[in-house]
């Protein structure tokens, strides 16, 4: 019996986290925390170097035999061509100001995905090879060797950011995490070291122009089968075109609102819209993807990718380009793609057809916002609207971060819902617009081996959702992004059961009123309208 | 229901500031130094949703002891504190001993009370037991958290391959 633990000392587990130092806390790859290595096939497909079969749990990640002066070379390359990445490098002051703003940080308690200490994992190895203090006092001066242990705690760290920025906003200097996190992912991916869920997406955006790998007959079809439901529900066919020559706007959505659930109703939406105002515009089964996920691997990729839009635009003749509801895909147009791929002087300065108004913010990029067109017509009083067909419905609006942090696009769909629904309510003020929480799947890590991570991530923007759901009695949560409708059902699902998700066009697509519709009994997922639940 | 924790109940409620500070400040040890330290200082409900959560539910359940409410009254607490921890860095035990630190804190607490036997070995034992009760529960809420991570990655998985099946006309 002398060896039976009393009651306290079984309590004595070891529930303390490591008192070492953070450089000299190796990385634990726990299922549920990390996404799988990409596939070699996947590597290959895209010409990216070492494709092997590997897992990052593998104490062997196989790496190149020079994979540290592919590293360092890689990393002086790109301290010469960005000047920012260099400031970065230098300025931060280690103040402390972004340190609780991260998302991943909050909700995981990791203090490693403190935005100061992700981007201390690649400056203490600035240090130590490229300025002199770090090369003489080493740790001193927060400097430390690259050895494979660093490499591995990298891709743990820089796949638990999602690019997202909330902590640029808060940092005097103005130091963009995701843009060390865009770099480090790029050092990586030059050792093989990316996960599959991007990988894999570029390689299917590469060979058939989505993520998704739809090939342009599945892209009809499927975008037909919606056709058919909208005719269920208003009585109207619907027939869009296809790579139509002539036609006077290209529209461009994410692919995952053509094949994702519950993307597909804001899908719905759009072709409804569209047919309403007689638009003359055509959807391309080559330019079939807004997204893009090269921007989660390399500059050379997203440029790649990006490419295909205006492509296809000046193949087809088009005026100018919509763009549908998505996040990423918008920081890519409105920040990088006219200096990428432009300029694009063969359209024109867009102007809406329906009310002339000139959209002199995508003067350059000759690229719309759907809801800066949608917002212009409300205001134009161009659309018949029944917002009771909404009444079911209570709605918040999660600020997707790439339109709210990367573009300022605030107001235009607060405008719209507000015009489509009687029922909106804000989440508190310090989680909303630039403030905005991310949903912690974003920038290629809304696959399913990282779930445990993403309800860590996540937890911060469901954490004020259920508190307008207790509150107010929510039950949407809409959005204006297609890697936000399809990462949020599930965080809802673990944190605030009882809330959907939706894009604003699905609410514009119920609230619509068209001309010849029979009268409308269901919303566009088929469940009853406001007021018709008794009808029966 | 009787609370009969008899004197026991009047000291819990005396110290309650300070039993709740330290069974926080127990819980927060949890964590990495730098994790506890924003934890305990930003105060703010959505800024600080992990701190704010813990501090509400240790509230919740020191009140629902005091009171002695039912079991099902002690559910929304108990998960506010567990449903994070079931998706944090944290093993199943080590998620759910949270509870068990509050034994700890009131013992040291009032040790002086039990040793000069203001508050007799009963009352204690019933205090007690109803904590471990309640650790039960979180298990309980643990693992309803635990199966539902699981069931969610399953459909993520099914809605996947149903699309695929879809895509490629196998299924009407």
């Amino acid at each position: 019996m002398a060896s039976t633990p009393k009651p306290e000392e079984i309590l004595k587990i070891n529930y303390k986290p490591p008192r070492t130092r953070w450089m000299d806390t190796p990385v634990e790859f726990k299922p549920g925390t990390f996404c799988y290595g990409a596939k070699p096939d996947n590597l290959k497909g895209l010409g990216l170097p070492n494709p092997r079969e590997w897992s990052p749990a593998d104490e062997d990640w196989k790496l190149p035999e020079n994979w540290k002066e592919i590293l360092l070379e890689g990393l002086r390359e790109r301290l010469d061509r960005f000047r920012s990445l260099r400031v970065f490098m230098d300025i931060c002051v280690r103040c402390g100001a972004c340190a609780d703003k991260c998302h991943f940080f909050i909700g995981s308690g990791d203090p490693k995905n403190m935005p100061v200490l992700r981007a201390e994992l690649l400056r203490s190895v600035y240090r130590k090879e490229f300025t002199t203090a770090g090369k003489i006092l080493g740790k001193i001066v927060g400097a430390r060797e690259l050895t494979e242990d660093v490499v591995k705690e990298w891709f743990y760290y820089f796949f638990q950011c999602t690019e997202c920025r909330r902590c640029s906003v808060f940092c005097p200097y103005g130091i963009d995490t995701a843009e060390l996190t865009i770099i480090a992912r790029e050092l990586l991916v030059l050792l093989g070291c990316h996960i599959d869920w991007v990988v894999a997406s570029v390689n299917n955006c590469n060979r058939t122009g989505n993520h998704v790998g739809i090939q342009p007959h599945a892209f009809y079809d499927t975008v037909d089968m919606l056709c058919d439901d909208i005719e269920d529900i208003t009585g109207i066919r619907i027939e869009p075109t296809f790579n139509r020559k002539g036609a006077e706007i290209l529209f461009i959505a994410p692919s995952g609102d053509v094949f994702g659930d519950p993307g597909i109703y804001t899908f719905m939406g759009y072709l409804m819209l569209f047919h309403e105002l007689g638009l003359d515009y055509t959807l391309s089964t080559y330019a079939s993807e807004g997204g893009n996920f090269g921007l989660f691997t390399s500059h050379d990729m997203m440029k790649k990718l990006n490419a295909k839009m205006y492509h296809e635009a000046e193949r087809l003749g088009v005026k100018w380009i919509l763009g549908g509801e998505c996040g990423h895909m918008w920081r890519v147009i409105n920040q990088y793609m006219d200096t990428m791929n432009g300029p694009a002087d063969f359209l024109e300065e867009p102007v809406s057809p329906i009310t002339g108004t000139k959209f002199e913010n995508a003067k350059s990029t000759k690229m719309v916002h759907i809801t800066e067109f949608t917002a212009d017509l409300i205001r134009h009083n161009k659309l018949k609207l029944d917002k009771s067909r909404n009444d079911h419905l209570k709605v918040t609006f999660h600020d997707s971060c790439n339109p709210a942090r990367a573009m300022g696009l605030f107001e235009e769909p607060r405008y719209i819902i507000n015009n489509v629904c009687n029922n909106f309510y804000e989440m508190p003020e310090n989680t909303i617009r630039e403030k905005t929480f991310c949903c912690g799947s974003g920038s290629g890590l809304n696959n399913d081996e990282f779930m445990e991570m993403r309800m860590r991530g996540g937890f911060p923007r469901a954490n004020a959702v259920k508190h307008v759901h207790e509150k107010y009695g929510v039950n949407v949560l809409s959005c204006v992004c297609a890697l936000d409708r399809a990462a949020f059902p599930p965080l809802m699902h673990y944190w605030v059961p009882g809330v959907e998700v939706s894009g604003v066009h699905e609410l514009v697509g119920n609230a619509l009123v068209m001309k010849g519709e029979k009268e409308r009994e269901e919303d566009l997922r088929g469940e009853p309208l406001g007021g018709m639940e008794d009808d029966e | 229901m009787d609370t009969a924790l008899g004197n026991l109940e009047k000291y819990l409620s005396q110290n309650k500031k300070t039993i709740l500070e330290k069974w926080y400040d127990l819980i927060l040890k949890t964590y990495p130094e730098e994790t506890a330290r924003f934890l305990r200082r930003n105060k703010d409900q959505f800024e600080n949703p992990v701190g704010h959560d813990i501090r509400e539910g240790i509230q919740g359940i020191y009140d629902g002891i005091l009171q002695g409410s039912g079991d099902e009254k002690f559910y929304p607490f108990l998960d506010k504190i567990v449903r994070i921890r079931a998706v944090q860095d944290f093993s199943p035990s080590q998620a759910v001993a949270v509870i068990f630190f509050l034994k700890q804190v009131v013992r040291e607490e009032l040790e002086e009370e039990i040793t000069g036997g203001k508050i007799n070995l009963t009352e204690l034992l019933v205090f007690e037991s109803r904590v471990d009760k309640l650790a039960l529960i979180t298990f309980d809420i643990f693992m309803e958290c635990r199966e539902k991570l699981a069931e969610i990655r399953i459909n993520e998985v099914k809605n996947r391959t149903y699309k695929l099946l879809q895509k490629a006309n196998m299924i009407v």
